[in-house]
């Protein structure tokens, strides 16, 4: 063995980190396996946020493909998801809104001022739906199937790419599944 | 106008940045005096440009200016005035550009304090340094710019992040950084040396106060970290083997190894390879910190904004730099003479022992992190790795590590006769054993693992205490021991034994507090009254508080110990006006034997609230710990021989021992 093998060591372990790292880069630590996906949406019967007296519930969710998305004014990420929202529902998604730890005034401005993409929103002032629902930490958003079960769980704002390459890819998936 | 000229200045940095990485090392090289010359002006002009860009991103924040991104995701108008100077590291882009101020402040330090280094090395280690700097300047400028604009600005900004409006905060990360671009200067020291092709003590001897200068900032650094995750976050803890804290603690770790390793370098010329690959390795680690932390490969509580771009041109950066390093080690390492040789038991043997005991911890903690990363990558599936993991390699590995540093001061180099050795520790560790035994009795404490950590401490400091003893002997009284001071290599020794001494009380923090710390989670409706130990804890219920940007529940607990009144406290719930986070201020009563320490939890209505109560014992010394070692090894960097001229007679040293003179396999 030549010497400068010997010397080389150092180096061989720093590629060997690199390409572990590479590699990394292109995983997502926050996609963690919910235990709710492949589940029938978790019970609940919530007011509705602009109008208190309706009330909403997972029984909505039978019957068509549709997004559920956790969210609150005083969560900044939110606001930046905002505007994918409001184009998801442009392009004729039907989302969901669940208002997380919020206040009924505060929700309603928000929706005044940038646009409302939901066709219903719950409104959980005290946020013991969410805990059903495995929420820890807003925004989130849930893939429901037109039996109303669970299939993919995105954690954090949405972004273009997760919309592109996931979210509306599954959404044509389910649809042409059977009701 | 003033963000423009900051990114303006920016981009000079870059370009003087440019010719600093290229023209004093090529002048190097071929003899060019002139090119070399270039070296010590560039690194101020890097410093001035960097410096103008910082105060006009601190201006955007101080004026408000929400037109600049940054400034309106950060700022806010109502924020206290220490906390908008702050938040411009407060984020991703701010921090970045305080790194690189940082770096060309090094910079500055090693043209001025170095000027009886030969011209050559000085112009070798500023173009290292430059080539760093390109890296980090062309990193913001290319995909993190600070003063990138918005429009149109929005009428308030986003506000700093409440978890960061404290002021442990505010200077904890500039010291980090501080020790983290520190560790620059010893690994351009190193490159430097591996380029010329001169491996001496007089290397060893320049590179080892900028080291320990910066490892102290770093101990300091994550000291201050530790610290506020006790009071900041609410439960008490002081440490969470979170990625980025690890992030911290392997620089450091490896910077331990280091400053012990270039002492045998300087005093016996062994361990160069050894040394230089630590110096690489040092600040390695603190690069890849920096990719951890900001390139979303991992969670953590720290997490910056993160963009898969951006880790992508870390990465990078990082091959450039560690990969071409270590490419350049495994060129020129054949070569470098052996030093000294030595015999088993001598000091060299000991240090070599911590220096093998530090990075085989450093590895491990290496390891820990990057577990769920690389489970992730071989799809083996998601884990996380935890304290056990951590905290068992700690308990294995310190003991032996503490027996080592206990006697090693005490060896001599080269060679000790090993039935010497042993007479000179019996005596400790006859009374480190008996107080271990004493402190285990069920009478005290009747914790076994309160026994083992004060028989290490009583070692430790028994140890030390005969090193004293023995020096003083040589030295003949107190007139000796002022010349010592004064003298070369004595305020290194005094240096070694506080920053030891930390070490010891470190430990005793540690395990008593996690051996004895009583929690309670407890309903407190007002009136209501907890004993826990001997302190009974009355709740006197909470009230509404306005901060200058938040509201807060702030609660009153009175403490009575034996029917007399200890502390009031007033433990806080705040929600910040615009990120409308929960935060909790804990309400410590602080003692050097034990801190009381009560935080809020969530209302439970008709005025009563969740509350934690917590006795924590010892828990300060944790952090004295902390302190002893940076104050130990500023008194090390202070020794007057780093201040020396460069003498002739190193010089010769150096030539005999220097690269080249024998060839090993």
């Amino acid at each position: 063995m030549p010497p400068f093998v010997r010397y080389l060591t150092p180096l061989v372990l720093f590629l060997a980190l690199a390409a572990l790292l590479y590699k990394g880069l292109a995983l997502n630590p926050r996609e963690v396996p919910s235990p709710l996906i492949g589940k029938p949406a978790p019970e609940f019967t919530l007011p509705e946020l602009k109008d208190a007296s309706r009330q909403l519930s997972h029984t909505d969710f039978q019957g068509k493909v549709s997004l559920l998305n956790v969210w609150a004014t005083w969560c900044v990420s939110c606001r930046a998801e905002h505007p994918l929202l409001m184009q998801l529902a442009r392009q004729g998604v039907t989302i969901y809104g669940l208002d997380y730890k919020d206040s009924r005034e505060d929700a309603q401005r928000w929706l005044q001022r940038f646009g409302d993409p939901y066709v219903a929103n719950a409104f959980d002032a005290d946020g013991r739906v969410g805990i059903d629902w495995g929420v820890y930490g807003t925004p989130e958003t849930f893939v429901i199937d037109q039996q109303g079960i669970i299939r993919h769980k995105h954690i954090g704002p949405l972004t273009e790419e997760a919309i592109q390459r996931e979210i509306l890819p599954l959404i044509q998936q389910l649809k042409g599944e059977k009701g | 106008m003033i963000p423009e000229l900051g990114h303006f200045a920016l981009i000079l940095a870059l370009c003087l940045a440019l010719v600093q990485a290229t023209f004093p090392l090529i002048g190097s090289l071929n003899r060019t005096p002139s090119w070399v010359a270039l070296a010590r002006p560039l690194a101020w002009g890097q410093f001035a440009f960097l410096a103008l860009s910082f105060a006009a991103l601190v201006q955007a924040f101080l004026g408000d200016d929400f037109s600049v991104l940054y400034v309106a995701q950060h700022g806010n108008t109502q924020l206290p005035l220490m906390y908008k100077i702050s938040a411009v590291w407060g984020a991703h882009e701010g921090s970045l550009l305080l790194w690189a101020l940082i770096l060309a402040g090094w910079m500055v330090a090693v043209a001025t304090f170095s000027r009886n280094l030969p011209r050559e090395m000085v112009a070798r280690v500023l173009s290292v340094m430059g080539m760093v700097s390109i890296g980090f300047l062309s990193f913001m400028l290319f995909t993190s710019n600070p003063f990138d604009r918005v429009f149109p600005a929005p009428l308030e900004g986003g506000e700093l992040n409440p978890l960061l409006q404290d002021p442990g905060l505010a200077i904890h990360p500039p010291m980090l950084y501080m020790g983290y671009v520190g560790m620059s200067v010893a690994f351009s020291f190193a490159i430097a040396a591996l380029i010329g092709g001169k491996m001496d003590a007089a290397w060893a001897r320049w590179s080892r106060p900028w080291t320990l200068v910066a490892w102290v900032f770093l101990t300091i650094g994550i000291t201050l970290g530790s610290w506020w995750a006790y009071y900041e976050l609410g439960w008490g803890g002081w440490w969470f083997w979170d990625p980025v804290e690890n992030a911290s603690f392997m620089p450091w770790l490896a910077g331990t190894a280091l400053v012990h390793s270039l002492a045998v370098t300087e005093k016996r010329g062994a361990f160069k390879r050894w040394t230089v690959l630590l110096a690489l390795l040092a600040f390695s680690l603190s690069l890849l910190g920096t990719f951890l932390v900001r390139s979303g490969v991992l969670t953590s509580v720290h997490a910056f904004a993160t963009d898969p771009a951006r880790g992508l041109f870390i990465l990078m950066f990082l091959c450039l730099v560690i990969g071409g390093s270590l490419s350049l080690y495994a060129w020129r390492a054949p070569s470098i003479s052996r030093g000294g040789g030595f015999e088993l038991v001598s000091r060299e043997s000991l240090l070599l022992g911590n220096n093998l005991l530090l990075v085989l911890i450093t590895a491990l903690v290496l390891l820990g992190t990057l577990a769920p990363l690389l489970y992730d990558a071989l799809g083996w599936g998601k884990i996380s790795v935890g304290f056990p993991w951590f905290n068992t390699m700690f308990v294995l590995f310190s003991p032996l590590m503490i027996l080592l540093m206990g006697a090693g001061p005490l060896t001599r180099w080269k060679h000790h006769n090993p039935s010497d050795l042993l007479r000179a520790v019996r005596l400790s560790f006859v009374v480190s054993i008996a107080a271990g035994v004493v402190a285990a009795l069920p009478l005290l404490t009747g914790s076994i693992s309160a026994g083992i950590a004060v028989a290490l401490s009583v070692w430790l400091l028994s140890t030390l205490l005969t090193g004293l003893r023995q020096r003083l002997q040589r030295r003949s009284g107190v007139r000796g021991l002022l010349a010592d001071w004064k003298g070369q290599g004595g305020r290194a020794y005094y240096g070694m034994w506080l920053a030891h001494l930390g070490i010891a009380t470190f430990i005793i923090g540690v395990t008593f507090v996690t051996q004895f710390d009583i929690e309670k989670d407890v309903r407190m409706a007002p009136g209501d009254e907890i004993q826990l130990n001997q302190y009974l804890f009355r709740f006197d219920g909470a009230a509404q508080h306005m901060g200058p940007n938040y509201r807060a529940q702030r609660g009153t607990v009175k403490v009575f110990r034996d029917e007399r009144e200890v502390a009031v406290l007033h433990p806080e719930k705040r929600v910040y006006q615009v990120q409308t986070k929960p935060m909790t201020e804990a309400g410590i009563d602080a003692g050097f034997l034990r801190d009381i320490y009560v935080s809020l939890g969530e209302p439970l209505g008709g005025g009563a609230w969740s509350v934690r109560l917590y006795y924590k014992p010892f828990v300060r010394w944790i952090w004295l710990g902390g302190a002893l070692i940076a104050l130990g090894g500023l008194l090390a960097a202070s020794d007057p021989r780093y201040r020396m001229r460069l003498r002739a007679r190193v010089g010769a040293q150096a030539a005999g021992k220097g690269f080249g003179a024998e060839s090993t396999a």
